[in-house]
């Protein structure tokens, strides 16, 4: 996920790690790249322009400190300003509380963004994370089928729906919002999910209406759906619908495919509001929580260890989790721990989208592409073939064990080759971010202060706890 | 293409860019020209190619090439239009089968548009006098059947369908044997939405194009990639990916009628020398047409005229 974004931040954060000592022709060598690569994102153009300039600010303000080497000032200023620009003023805030009432949440958003899909995710997971009883409304009285769309999605992941014939007198998008709410109220639902129809942004007949079905049902929070493959437009239709609704915040959809995602950079800045949510695939169960600091340390090719151990926290406890990720950050990574991420992996999903959220990960999306979920097996058979003290101490695997090892789990040598050498950038990677963290004391407190808290809060609060 | 509806669709872009143009045309130095078109091509969508466009540009001026007034746009006009092709004949936009029915394969990542340009597609060849039949390949996503149903039924048109969850290479089989029996004149094969980094989906959309090579000679005829035009640089990668996957022809460039510029198609076609084939240019069934790439370029870079 962000591959690309990350590779392009890794690519220009190599030339600042080379010279060690930041000189002026460095930074503006540095920040023509930055702003390359970020419209190569699909950045907005505005939004590039100024945290380039911002960043060459920072950079010349930094110099003067002492103690620091070029690239950690460079990695420190880009990451500021980065988590600046994805969380704008202020934090995130929580839903007022509504005891007595359905928490309502509202879907909007241009055409095929994913808004139907996003609205089967997001029951699933506020029924999952949040423990609530859900009713979906299909509001989307527009596009052929969409309503039945959501009503087989509801009967597939077992999530009510409220939907009614599209074309019966009596039946708009206002109207089913309030019956929906309604039957919301009766049935003693937790939350209210309300599908819309997708719109342009410039259709003001459309815009009007959704807005009248945001002041039918008064939204907790209304959500802009926005596909992450969007480009320079998101900035113009996020301005559009800001200007129409409330938002609360953003969901990003399809990022589990190769965009750049540049557009959540630019959509963050222009509605000021929190990007909450991201489509990460086509299970309902992808839709994962946004974190502008993960994102960052994503960006900047330091991976996401503490998305990992959240995405993990499903299938293997806390305490356990903790463990493994101070064993990280120590540096003791082996086999058996790889073995073990391979088992986690079963039952938590794709192969890529975990390490994706590994450090370096943006360097090996060239290997990254060749995996798929079946080389998971693969893998793991080679390594089941390894004997304890491989597993363990790697560096004694020579040629002969390794034709061993092939043999021995029916793969070729050119395989254990590419395991081995996955590995040890692997290994390299977690190591040179455990020196990173030994370093920043404070930053590690942060790290390990934001997993004891990961799943624990969610991105708003829950409505009265009855 | 009718240059009023294009026009239309494009207005906002011209507006602003005819704006950014006047500001060109005048006499400020070249480095405000040079940043005022730097904004006009990025906020395009025209990407990375912009900054190759900026250093030709540039040269120029310093070259002097520049004298006139709008020379330098009469300049732009002409190097974006070379960068985009549209179809060879634009009274025959589509390859047809010599004898037997046309297939025509329509591919593209999750909501690009690429049942509602099924829908177009039908009409449009409806009102060249085909018969026309329809193959909802799409299994995947819930009620996409249902949705090429519904549209189907409006235009009356016939379509060959299976359950939710059907293999697709088999509705293509089947339909492409209705074609065969029914005489029709066209088939077009809708297929589901796939982010074109999923290796596992890619592989089904080759296997339904064999599926139907095998049933009927030279088929598909027609390998149509819709394209949102308000995506950004990702629609060269997504085109790129589709293209290794199965013969992609040509482009449908979707969701033109919003202030998306869909320059990114420029790239499409300079990279992979793709034909943009038509235009979907709003909701109603006719507001699909034939891509000039004059008429598009001009539309977005707005002539003297004015």
């Amino acid at each position: 996920m962000l591959e690309n974004l990350t590779q392009s931040f890794g690519k220009v954060l190599d030339r600042f790690r080379g010279p060690g000592k930041l000189s002026d022709e460095h930074i503006a060598e540095g920040l023509r790249e930055v702003r390359r690569a970020l419209l190569e994102a699909d950045v907005h153009f505005k939004v590039a322009r100024d945290f380039s300039k911002n960043v060459g600010e920072r950079l010349k303000g930094e110099e003067r400190l002492a103690g620091v080497t070029g690239s950690q000032q460079v990695i420190h200023a880009f990451h500021q300003e980065l988590v600046a620009l994805m969380q704008g003023k202020g934090e995130p805030a929580n839903l007022p509380k509504n005891p007595g009432h359905p928490m309502v949440l509202l879907l909007a958003g241009l055409q095929g963004a994913g808004k139907t899909t996003t609205a089967a995710k997001l029951g699933l997971w506020l029924r999952k994370r949040q423990n609530r009883k859900v009713l979906l409304a299909a509001c989307d009285l527009q596009r052929p089928a969409a309503v039945d769309q959501l009503v087989a999605l509801g009967k597939q992941l077992d999530v009510d729906v409220h939907a009614e014939t599209p074309g019966q007198p009596g039946v708009d998008p206002r109207s089913v919002a309030e019956r929906a709410l309604e039957a919301a109220k009766k049935g003693r639902y937790d939350a209210l999910v309300v599908d819309s129809a997708g719109r342009l942004h410039v259709d003001e007949p459309l815009m009007a209406e959704i807005a009248s079905v945001a002041e039918a049902v008064q939204p907790d929070a209304t959500y802009l759906v926005l596909d992450s493959m969007t480009g320079q437009d998101a900035v113009e239709s996020a301005r559009s619908f800001s200007e129409h609704l409330d938002l609360f915040g953003v969901i990003l959809t399809k990022l589990d495919g190769d965009a750049r995602g540049g557009a959540a950079l630019s959509v963050r800045e222009v509605t000021g509001r929190p990007i909450t949510f991201l489509g990460v695939g086509e299970k309902a169960s992808d839709l994962e929580e946004f974190h502008a600091e993960r994102l960052a340390s994503r960006i900047l090719d330091m991976g996401d260890v503490v998305s990992l151990v959240e995405k993990a926290q499903e299938v293997v406890d806390e305490e356990e989790a903790a463990q493994d990720y101070m064993k990280l950050m120590e540096g003791r990574f082996t086999f058996e721990d790889l073995l073990s991420q391979f088992r986690m992996l079963k039952k938590m999903g794709s192969m890529k989208k975990i390490f994706g959220m590994l450090p370096g990960a943006g360097k090996m999306s060239g290997l990254l592409d060749q995996v798929d979920d079946r080389e998971i097996a693969r893998m793991e058979a080679i390594v089941l073939s390894m004997t304890a003290a491989e597993r363990l101490h790697p560096e004694i695997i020579d040629g002969r064990r390794r034709r061993r090892i092939a043999r021995g789990s029916g793969m070729e040598v050119s395989d254990v080759n590419r395991l081995l050498q996955t590995f040890h950038a692997m290994q390299k990677q977690i190591k040179s971010l455990g020196r990173m963290m030994k370093g920043g004391g404070r930053s590690k407190k942060r790290l390990i202060k934001q997993l004891s808290r990961s799943g624990q809060l969610p991105p708003f609060a829950p409505p009265g706890r009855r | 293409m009718v240059l009023g509806k294009f026009r239309k669709g494009l207005e906002r872009t011209r507006n602003r860019i005819s704006q950014a143009l006047k500001r060109l045309a005048g006499d400020q130095s070249a480095e405000i020209s040079l940043e005022a078109l730097e904004e006009i091509l990025y906020t395009a969508d025209v990407g990375p190619l912009a900054g190759e466009l900026l250093e030709e540009v540039e040269k120029k001026y310093k070259k002097g090439d520049f004298s006139g007034t709008g020379e330098m746009p009469q300049f732009l006009r002409q190097r974006l239009s070379g960068l985009v092709q549209g179809p060879d004949d634009q009274a025959k936009p589509l390859s047809r089968a010599d004898k037997g029915p046309s297939v025509i394969l329509i591919v593209g990542v999750n909501g690009s548009g690429k049942t509602t340009s099924v829908a177009k597609l039908v009409h449009w060849y409806q009102s060249h006098g085909c018969q026309v039949l329809v193959a909802a390949g799409d299994t995947f996503r819930a009620a996409a059947v249902e949705q090429l149903t519904i549209w189907c039924q409006r235009l009356n048109t016939e379509l060959i369908r299976a359950p939710h969850g059907a293999d697709p290479a088999a509705v293509a089989h089947d339909a492409a044997e209705a074609a065969l029996a029914r005489k029709a004149d066209v088939l077009i094969v809708d297929t589901a939405g796939r982010l074109h980094t999923q290796k596992n989906l890619m592989q089904e959309l080759e296997k339904v194009s064999r599926v139907i090579s095998r049933k009927i000679d030279g088929a598909p005829h027609e390998i149509l990639l819709v394209l949102d035009a308000t995506t950004g640089q990702n629609a060269v990668q997504q085109a790129r990916r589709f293209q290794e996957c199965v013969p992609v022809s040509g482009l449908i460039l979707a969701k033109l009628d919003g202030t998306a510029k869909g320059g990114a198609v420029l790239s499409v076609g300079r990279e992979l020398k793709l034909p943009v084939k038509f235009v979907g240019l709003g909701e109603q069934l006719d507001d699909f047409e034939v891509f000039n790439p004059q008429e598009f370029v001009d539309a977005l870079l707005e002539p003297q005229e004015a």
